[in-house]
């Protein structure tokens, strides 16, 4: 009796059994002649070869293949429509031993995802992709896809793919290897048993070239679809190979696996408690600070407005960090687009002895306005009893507030005899301070030294500061 | 004479209920051996059979296969050295 042994079966990295169903948990969910399918055993018949199932992290993407978690006995996780690049990366960056393959179709690569695939790509990120390209949506019912050929009817090009109405086919492969990062782009069919054969030894090779630790590797599968293609599997397989190869090229766009160094690991993160003196924040001289009581309960809406060039954003920086270390809740909202030159700009600050529910100054209790078109535009929203502190020698007859604190100061003029205009916003915060007391003098002055590096500029806004409080002592124009 | 016949180089198992009946199998077999039956499974499907002879053990039926479990490939062992009759001789 001759002796026989196994020579092919059923990958170690398939599940026993697949336990979406009830019933027929031995079979797959995909159509018969389903190009998913030969892909999935190629897949992990690599995997088995190569012994890294442990290792292996499959992204599932959105279409017919969105169940490949329940094929292959390996990690998954299952992400949003043309999102699964973004997620390897994740996985890959968080955990480098692992061996992570996306798994996407054409829906979900090339249209809604392309941007994802373009930028891991560029990256280089040291994952395995592999590209199911059938040239058309096939979860979703037969609508086109980017890789829909020029002329193949659709149930969203019924007439057929017209250059003129849908553009070109997409030649992702071809797009890829434009770029520099890859090192690994590969073109295989599905279209009779050589090419079978031939998309083994690439599916392989994509695997590997991760478990080498070299960059970014992807393989496109043009792969039947019998089922909206219309076609019986046998016929779905020659056009693979006769209509679609004759759009999509065979072959390798991109091998730089020989030359290609393996990438070094990822620098470690900084240690938690590094992360303020490298972003330079916390160095614990504003902690030493005194806080303020946080009883009674204040709550300043402060919003600054200038002309941008001012220092209208640089005032509420100084006075969020001075609240800050003054143990207050704050917050301080930029508003600023093309405003930021030559136009208005504005800025929102909360310093608050209670939680702050939003950092938007709708109605504020102080408004700084540094010029005369911020004045007008935000008078009228002070609160009754607030201030307005503007930048004048006095408010403009049609501003003028019965309800409300007036101190019409020229700041700007005031900063220009300190030594430089620019000092303006903080003659006017001076001015504010000397006003209201709204923070110490010691908080503004380690809120300045955070904020203001340059040592001359430091000593002339400390002198900016002294004369705006000066000019408040002299002389504030209440409302009348 | 049967005895006699050189024992086919492989054979192949197929699962009949996970079968699709897509046909590529047949499609790809070298020797021709496979065909789809006349009966249906239980899904509705002519699962693809096996002559029972004739199968060179190439494999390529197993690759074309979309489905994960429903070909097995069987290929005849190498005999191995000892068993020879000629190597059994040198031995003596």
């Amino acid at each position: 009796m001759p002796e026989y042994q196994v020579l092919h079966e059923k990958a170690r990295s398939f599940y026993p059994r697949y336990t979406r169903k009830a019933e027929a948990q031995h079979q797959t969910h995909y159509c018969p002649g389903c190009g998913h399918g030969v892909t999935h055993k190629l897949i992990a018949r690599a995997i088995d070869e190569l012994g890294i199932q442990d290792r292996v992290v499959l992204i599932s993407p959105v279409g017919c293949s969105v169940f490949a978690y329940y094929y292959l006995d390996v990690g998954n996780v299952q992400v949003a429509h043309g999102r699964a690049p973004a997620a390897a990366t994740a996985v890959k960056r968080s955990r480098p031993d692992s061996i992570v393959i996306s798994y996407q179709g054409d829906g979900d690569l090339a249209a809604i995802g392309s941007a994802e695939i373009l930028h891991a790509a560029n990256r280089g990120e040291p994952v395995t992709v592999f590209f199911i390209n059938n040239a058309i949506y096939g979860m979703t019912g037969g609508q086109m896809a980017p890789t829909t050929l020029i002329g193949q009817k659709s149930t969203t090009s019924p007439f057929g793919r017209s250059i003129w109405n849908e553009g070109y086919p997409l030649h992702v492969c071809e797009v890829l290897a434009a770029l520099e990062a890859p090192v690994y782009l590969e073109r295989v069919a599905l279209g009779n048993s050589k090419q079978v054969m031939a998309a083994a030894k690439a599916v392989r090779r994509a695997i590997e070239n991760q478990v080498r630790g070299l960059g970014f590797s992807l393989v496109e599968i043009l792969s039947p679809c019998p089922t909206i293609w219309k076609k019986n599997p046998v016929e779905a397989q020659r056009w693979v190979r006769e209509e679609m190869a004759k759009v999509y090229p065979l072959g390798v766009f991109r091998d730089r696996t020989k030359e290609a160094e393996p990438r070094p690991a990822p620098a470690p993160p900084p240690a938690l408690g590094d992360l303020p003196r490298i972003l330079e924040i916390g160095d614990g001289a504003g902690e030493a600070l005194p806080p303020l009581p946080k009883d009674p309960f204040a709550d300043h809406r402060i919003k600054i407005a200038g002309f941008g060039g001012q220092g209208v954003l640089m005032l509420g920086e100084v006075l969020a960090e001075a609240g800050l270390a003054a143990g207050l809740e704050v917050s301080w909202l930029p508003s600023y687009g093309p405003e930021m030159r030559s136009g208005t700009s504005n800025c929102h600050v909360r310093l608050s002895t209670r939680a702050i529910d939003s950092p938007l100054v709708a109605h504020p209790t102080l408004l700084l306005a540094l010029n005369e078109p911020s004045l007008r535009k935000f008078s009228a929203t002070v609160e009754p009893g607030g201030w307005i502190l503007y930048n004048g020698d006095q408010l403009p007859a049609d501003c003028a507030r019965q309800d409300v604190h007036v101190a019409a100061i020229p700041f700007t003029r005031l900063a220009d005899r300190v030594g430089d205009a620019r000092a303006g916003n903080m003659v006017m915060l001076g001015a504010l301070l000397e006003i209201t007391g709204l923070l110490p003098e010691a908080h503004i002055d380690y809120a300045l030294r955070r904020k203001v590096k340059s040592e001359r500029w430091l000593e002339l806004d400390r002198r900016a500061l002294a004369a705006g409080r000066e000019a408040a002592r002299q002389g504030v124009t209440h409302a009348s | 004479m049967l005895e006699d016949r050189k024992p086919d180089r492989g054979f192949v198992e197929i699962d009949g209920e996970e079968c699709k009946g897509c046909g590529l199998c047949v499609e790809a077999c070298v020797p021709r051996v496979l065909r789809l039956a006349e009966s249906l499974n239980r899904y509705g499907y002519h699962p693809a059979v096996y002559d029972g002879h004739g199968c060179n053990g190439c494999g390529l039926c197993f690759f074309v296969c979309p489905e994960p479990g429903a070909i097995r490939v069987f290929k005849l062992a190498a005999p191995e050295r000892g068993a020879r009759p000629e190597a059994a001789l040198a031995a003596v």
